[in-house]
């Protein structure tokens, strides 16, 4: 019942995007996320819409799948959504009771629901192509330079990629708990929320248990294999840049470049 | 109270494009009283089997039904199912919760609603069935060893009373004595309480000492139904399945392949005694 979470999933598939370094994917996912800020004017979606559509196209991800990954933000966007239109004061088109839509409210809906969207999509194009060692790689390698201020940066991503191979582990693990618990004639649908809080034992404390029992035996994996952190470690597979992601860079420089003159022209 | 399927198919991932048929088109029908092993390789369709018995997976497609009702129906109680046919899964201590081992096998009982005096009593006969003395009733359960973990755990489910017990692979990791006193343990509530028993391993020569019908699997579907005798004639397909025959047997094929002579066939270690024993008097 939680296998249909699909953000932060990986797609496997072999595509340019799947295979382009992480260090421009990463860069590109921050420079698209802060450009759909940037503009004031519609023609602006225009160009960021056509721009991830080509993204996907270019991924081999079929966007059914993105869609899906869309399910447990659906709430968050649709309560934005209305917020901004009618509680945004300005000229009052609709007029109900206390409540109003304005010119305004409904610029903002639109603009803030699409930007969201885009938002979310975006970032999870990156790790749909991008396996969660490959980007912990990568951001490993770009914030290589705040070693000089001491910031433990392999340690940090070392931990966060531990974090990420854990979540697909406790899932499956937290399945097979309530199942189990399940067999026993439990019930976690019953009753008010203080009795439902109750329910939950049966399950939290088994996976509680069990993130423990797991992390100490990687903690002595790792220890026995002489893991000693950052200092002198090398790779199996280092990153090194090919002609494609210098071109991948040139494209999203473009994108950028193209972006603001279009909003420009419109703008006018 | 006999489970029964009909056409069952079970894929995992519907509509996801990463579908997998684990279930292909099975018709199964286990009865009062069995006593059945269920042996196949990983990922041969065992543990999706198992959880349709008790309704945790509902079938893709075709029916499931208990004594006769189909359990898939708006008016048929799950709670009351899974009180009827117990599932032990593998590695049960993962599932331990509670603070004293009284109250972790108390778990399964009080969700049936039965009265307290009803909860106690059956805990402390499901305890005494795996062998948990009374000294160990207070204590917390993941103070306990494996092995008294293990049987803890079943005891959770025991307590139910069940009709019909469903164990995965219930001897993993388990020392030589508690492999045998867990078979035990079965067996007992087999002969003196006449539950149904499927046993899941991939141990042949526990199943086919203990198992009187066999059912083995492979990629998705039974590929054999039978009493041991019968299943293991088929050595070679359950070679080729990676399953292999009990060690009885195949030593026994051993020396009639370096000898030349026809011994005769035997699954467990007894009977192969007997018939070494028979062969070498008659030389």
């Amino acid at each position: 019942m939680f296998r249909d979470i699909t953000i932060g999933q990986y797609y496997k598939t072999d595509s340019i995007l799947h295979n382009l370094d992480p260090r421009v994917k990463i860069f590109a996912t921050l420079v698209y996320v802060i450009s759909i800020f940037t503009f004031h004017h519609f023609a602006g979606f225009v160009v960021a819409g056509l721009f991830f559509f080509a993204m996907v196209w270019l991924s081999k991800v079929p966007m059914k799948f993105l869609v899906r990954g869309l399910k447990p933000i659906v709430m968050l966007l649709v309560f934005t959504g209305i917020l901004h239109l009618f509680f945004t004061s300005g000229d009052v088109v609709v007029q109900m009771g206390v409540l109003h839509i304005t010119k305004q409210g409904i610029y903002k809906c639109v603009f803030v629901t699409l930007r969201l969207l885009l938002m979310m999509l975006g970032a999870s194009l990156l790790t749909l192509t991008t396996t969660p060692n490959r980007l912990t790689d990568g951001l490993e390698k770009m914030l290589r330079p705040l070693n000089r201020l001491h910031v433990p940066v392999h340690e940090l991503a070392m931990m966060m990629s531990i974090a990420l191979r854990f979540i697909p582990i406790l899932v499956e693990e937290l399945d097979k708990i309530m199942k189990a618990q399940l067999a026993r004639g439990a019930d976690f649908e019953e009753g008010n929320i203080i009795k439902r809080l109750k329910n939950m034992m049966p399950i939290l404390v088994p996976l509680f248990a069990s993130a423990m029992r797991r992390a100490n035996e990687l903690a002595y994996a790792m220890d026995a294999r002489c893991y000693h952190g950052g200092q002198g470690r090398t790779k199996m597979f280092p990153l090194h840049y090919e002609s494609k992601d210098i071109a991948a860079y040139l494209i999203i420089v473009i994108y950028v470049v193209l972006l603001q003159v279009v909003c420009r022209i419109f703008a006018f | 109270m006999a489970i029964a399927l009909q056409n069952v198919n079970y894929i995992y991932g519907v509509g996801s494009g990463q579908e997998y048929h684990a279930l292909k088109n099975i018709n199964l029908e286990i009865g009062d009283g069995e006593f059945v092993g269920l042996v196949g390789h990983s990922g041969s369709g065992k543990s999706t089997l198992i959880q349709l018995f008790n309704g945790l997976i509902q079938p893709t497609t075709g029916t499931i039904t208990w004594d006769g009702q189909d359990i898939s129906d708006r008016s048929f109680s799950k709670r009351a199912l899974r009180g009827q046919v117990g599932l032990v899964f593998q590695y049960p201590e993962h599932q331990l919760f509670a603070e004293s081992v009284l109250q972790d096998v108390e778990f399964g009982p009080r969700n049936l609603g039965l009265p307290n005096l009803q909860v106690e009593l059956r805990s402390f006969e499901a305890l005494k069935t795996v062998g948990i003395g009374e000294e160990l009733l207070d204590v917390s359960p993941l103070a306990l060893s494996g092995g008294q973990k293990r049987r803890v755990a079943i005891a959770g489910v025991l307590a139910m009373q069940p009709k019909f017990l469903v164990l995965d692979e219930p001897m993993a990791g388990l020392d030589p004595e508690g492999h045998e006193e867990m078979l035990r343990i079965f067996r007992k509530l087999h002969e003196e309480q006449h539950i149904t028993i499927v046993l899941v391993s991939h141990n042949m020569d526990d199943v086919a000492r203990y198992a009187k019908r066999l059912l083995v699997m492979n990629h998705g579907e039974i590929v054999l139904d039978g009493t041991p005798a019968q299943v293991f004639q088929y050595a070679e397909q359950l070679q080729q399945i990676g399953l292999g025959v009990p060690q009885s047997m195949a030593l026994l094929r051993r020396i009639e392949a370096q000898t030349g002579e026809q011994i005769g066939s035997a699954i467990t270690p007894e009977e192969c005694a007997d018939v070494l024993y028979r062969w070498l008097e008659q030389r």
